[in-house]
């Protein structure tokens, strides 16, 4: 069986630019939360001087994450902000005193079994830095680690533009296989795949060479097809795996990695230095100069634009990530997170969003589908109220991928409406539970 | 400063759109209108444009009146429009065609909430309302005086129908120079446009390779010759453009080929053993109706699912 997917414009026009560190921002914002989770408690108040990598944000209970200083400098004010999914969640403004210090205690972490490993991943502030932000630590505190077979390494990066997991392979080769060996060691893996969308040849190449010196490690080149990054999609065109619905990989004995994070995580584990910059794409219709740079996260996201070479023009959209998934943000003010791979600006152009008309019942949602869904029964069913038939419809298998909504000739909001039933259907799930 | 746009994903549309997809069904169409202007005259063009105006005028009016949204830019009841005509004999009455599109546009689609809405095709339910409404010159056959040929008198398919020879063969059937409505005779144009549609994939090959290949299967059982039926009456351009009417017919892949395989039966059970010598459009009718409920019954499994989506 085949999956289904869309031909989209690859747009890597920043693959052979090696990310260049940005100057150091005046003010960041750094917020407790930049993962799923529970945020974070600020461990700093007004006044405080901080140094780069200093903890300022302690995890708060299972799923949550440490967050760590990106400068050295002052705190300025422990404020609030809304994030771009609504939330009202505390943040620490701290102004830079452009010496970036680096914190006296950081020191590579001393491991010794899958506990120490844990521990440091967790110390490090890690989450998911393909856009998820799941903490990482928590993915991988597996009980019974025989349960694991294979590692897939997610390094697909099938949204339009990115390119920061590209740079991660080019540049990052030998953390990439410190990650690996650290899995290899404290985890007892012994499989590893690397998934690549084959739009990348060249990071392709050099990751058969890493293949080349462990003979655990396997390249798989992926269709360029989107989206080849979505988890289960890449599960299943690896290793054939079909992720049961409302199941996670480790129930099929696999664990899905990002590369960047796990490149991090190699990276860690030698200089000990957490969390605290991302390489970021920075691209788009409004940018003069498509560039990758690395930037201190909280670094507001007007800082990026002049290391990009300036606007070409007022942005009338600007994303956090791709066109595909990409959320898009209220503000230029808005800072780089943990998960921040790639900043979009948009012209107006191409911002514009087309106009919905009728349904023609024309059947591309339905033939576009990763996951066979029927956006357009869906809407209809959400439309009608119809938790039952919402429920058949199996719409939370929706990954949210939007190739309904990009292949929809009548462009109707169908990824969206799934989002709205998806909600629907879960507070039916639950109220059905109440009442047995 | 800021005035950023904040839509949810996904921020990436395709080019494609309702009003371009029709715009290719239209290209599709031509050169069947040509061939029909050939083997028929102006008349046949005449007819076809005829058809278009009063199709597009009364949805016009229609949604005017109904203070709705207009949607004639979306170029769908142009298609219903030269579907029609295609449907027609070359010697129809202008005020016979007239009805017929306003039928088709306002009682078939606009009454049951215009595009997309409307369960039955509007160009095949309106041309079997004026086949029974006006019986004599919906079936008169005649080649108007400025065709090629001044020939005259029953379809081939009439005349297979009633047990003798037409006098056409296959080549004739294949280029359409024989009677019949004026959009349907030339099975070279009609292929033409055809691979277009796939080509552009407008439309995929299930319906038409189920609906073709059901008839030529059918008529070989049924001791008919196989290619004689399938070039010659409606039944190309049934199986081209008109059954894959994105409306009226299913949208997943088994869904499709069900459709085509019900078309194919029913039209070759009209055409054998039925008192009329051609069923294609009353065929297609048939599993309009159906459609929904071959759409529920060939639901896909999605991927992981635990239950199953068929319901």
């Amino acid at each position: 069986m085949k999956l289904h997917g869309i031909k989209i414009p690859h747009l890597k026009n920043t693959a052979d630019s090696a990310p260049q560190r940005i100057p150091i921002p005046k003010i960041i914002t750094i917020p407790a939360s930049m993962h799923i989770g529970k945020p974070a408690e600020i461990l700093v108040k007004r006044g405080d001087t901080v140094k780069v990598g200093q903890l300022i944000g302690k995890a708060d209970g299972f799923i949550s994450s440490n967050i760590h200083s990106s400068v050295s400098g002052t705190v300025q004010k422990i404020d609030t902000m809304v994030t771009s999914n609504g939330v009202k969640i505390s943040c620490a403004v701290i102004e830079s005193d452009g010496k970036q210090e680096l914190d006296e205690k950081i020191k590579p972490p001393f491991i010794n079994d899958f506990d120490g490993f844990i521990n440091a991943v967790k110390d490090s502030g890690v989450v998911g830095l393909g856009g998820a932000g799941f903490p990482s630590f928590a993915k991988l505190k597996i009980d019974d680690l025989a349960r694991i077979e294979t590692v897939v390494i997610n390094a697909a990066e099938c949204e339009p533009y990115i390119t920061s997991d590209t740079r991660t392979m080019l540049d990052k080769n030998e953390y990439i296989y410190k990650g690996i060996s650290a899995i290899k060691k404290y985890m007892n893996v012994r499989d590893f795949v690397i998934g690549i969308e084959k739009n990348k040849p060249s990071a392709i190449e050099k990751m058969k060479e890493l293949a080349l010196k462990d003979e655990h490690i396997r390249v798989h080149a992926l269709p360029s097809m989107y989206p080849q990054g979505g988890e289960k999609v890449l599960v299943y065109n690896t290793l054939k795996k079909i992720i049961p619905q409302g199941g996670l990989p480790i129930d099929v004995g696999v664990i899905v990695i990002n590369i960047t994070t796990l490149a991090f995580i190699g990276e860690y584990l030698e200089t000990g230095i957490p969390l605290v910059e991302k390489c970021v794409t920075i691209d788009g219709s409004a940018v003069k100069e498509p560039k990758n740079v690395i930037a201190p996260i909280g670094t507001p996201i007007s800082d990026l634009i002049e290391s990009a070479g300036g606007l070409k023009c007022e942005p009338a959209k600007v994303l956090y990530g791709g066109p595909m998934m990409g959320i898009a943000v209220p503000s230029m003010n808005e800072p780089v997170l943990k998960n921040t791979n790639a900043v979009i600006f948009m012209d107006k152009k191409e911002a514009a969003v087309p106009k919905t008309t009728a349904c023609i019942n024309c059947g591309a949602c339905i033939a576009h589908c990763p996951f066979r869904l029927e956006p357009r029964s869906i809407s209809l069913a959400y439309k009608a109220g119809n938790v039952g038939d919402l429920e058949k419809l199996c719409v939370d298998l929706c990954m949210e991928c939007g190739c309904c909504s990009y292949v929809c000739p009548a462009n109707r909001p169908l990824v969206q409406t799934n989002k709205l039933a998806k909600l629907k259907l879960r507070e039916y799930l639950s109220y059905k539970k109440e009442m047995n | 400063m800021e005035h950023l746009n904040v839509s949810v994903s996904p921020h990436f549309f395709s080019k494609r759109t309702t009003q371009n997809i029709m715009l290719d069904v239209i290209i599709a169409l031509m050169p069947a209108l040509i061939a029909s202007v050939i083997i028929f005259g102006w008349r046949s063009l005449l007819i076809t444009v005829v058809c278009i105006a009063c199709c597009v005028i009364s949805e016009y009016v229609f949604r005017k009146i109904c203070q709705k949204d207009n949607t004639i830019s979306d170029l769908s009841a142009v298609i219903t429009g030269m579907l029609l005509a295609f449907n027609l004999p070359v010697t129809i009455p202008v005020w016979q065609a007239i009805i017929g599109s306003i039928t088709a546009i306002i009682v078939v689609k606009q009454l049951f909430g215009g595009i997309g809405q409307n369960f039955a095709n509007p160009a095949i339910t309106a041309r079997i309302i004026m086949l029974v409404a006006f019986s004599g010159s919906m079936t008169s056959w005649t080649f108007s005086e400025n065709s090629v040929d001044a020939l005259s008198g029953a379809t081939p398919l009439a005349a297979a129908a009633k047990g003798f020879s037409s006098g056409v063969d296959y080549m004739m059937l294949f280029l359409g120079d024989h009677g019949g409505c004026l959009g349907e005779t030339c099975a070279l144009a009609i292929i033409l446009g055809g691979i277009y549609l796939l080509i552009r994939k407008v439309i995929t090959w299930h319906i038409p390779v189920a609906f073709i290949s059901t008839v030529a299967v059918m008529s070989f059982l049924c001791g008919k010759d196989p290619l004689y039926q399938i070039l010659s009456g409606g039944l190309l351009l049934a199986a081209f453009f008109m059954a894959t009417d994105y409306s009226t017919s299913p949208s997943t892949p088994w869904g499709k080929i069900i459709f085509g395989i019900g078309c194919g039966l029913i039209t070759i059970l009209i055409r054998v053993w039925g008192s009329l010598p051609e069923g294609v459009s009353y065929s297609i009718l048939l599993m309009n109706i159906l459609t929904p409920y071959i759409s529920r019954l060939t639901r896909q499994k999605p991927l992981g699912a635990l239950g199953g989506a068929k319901s």
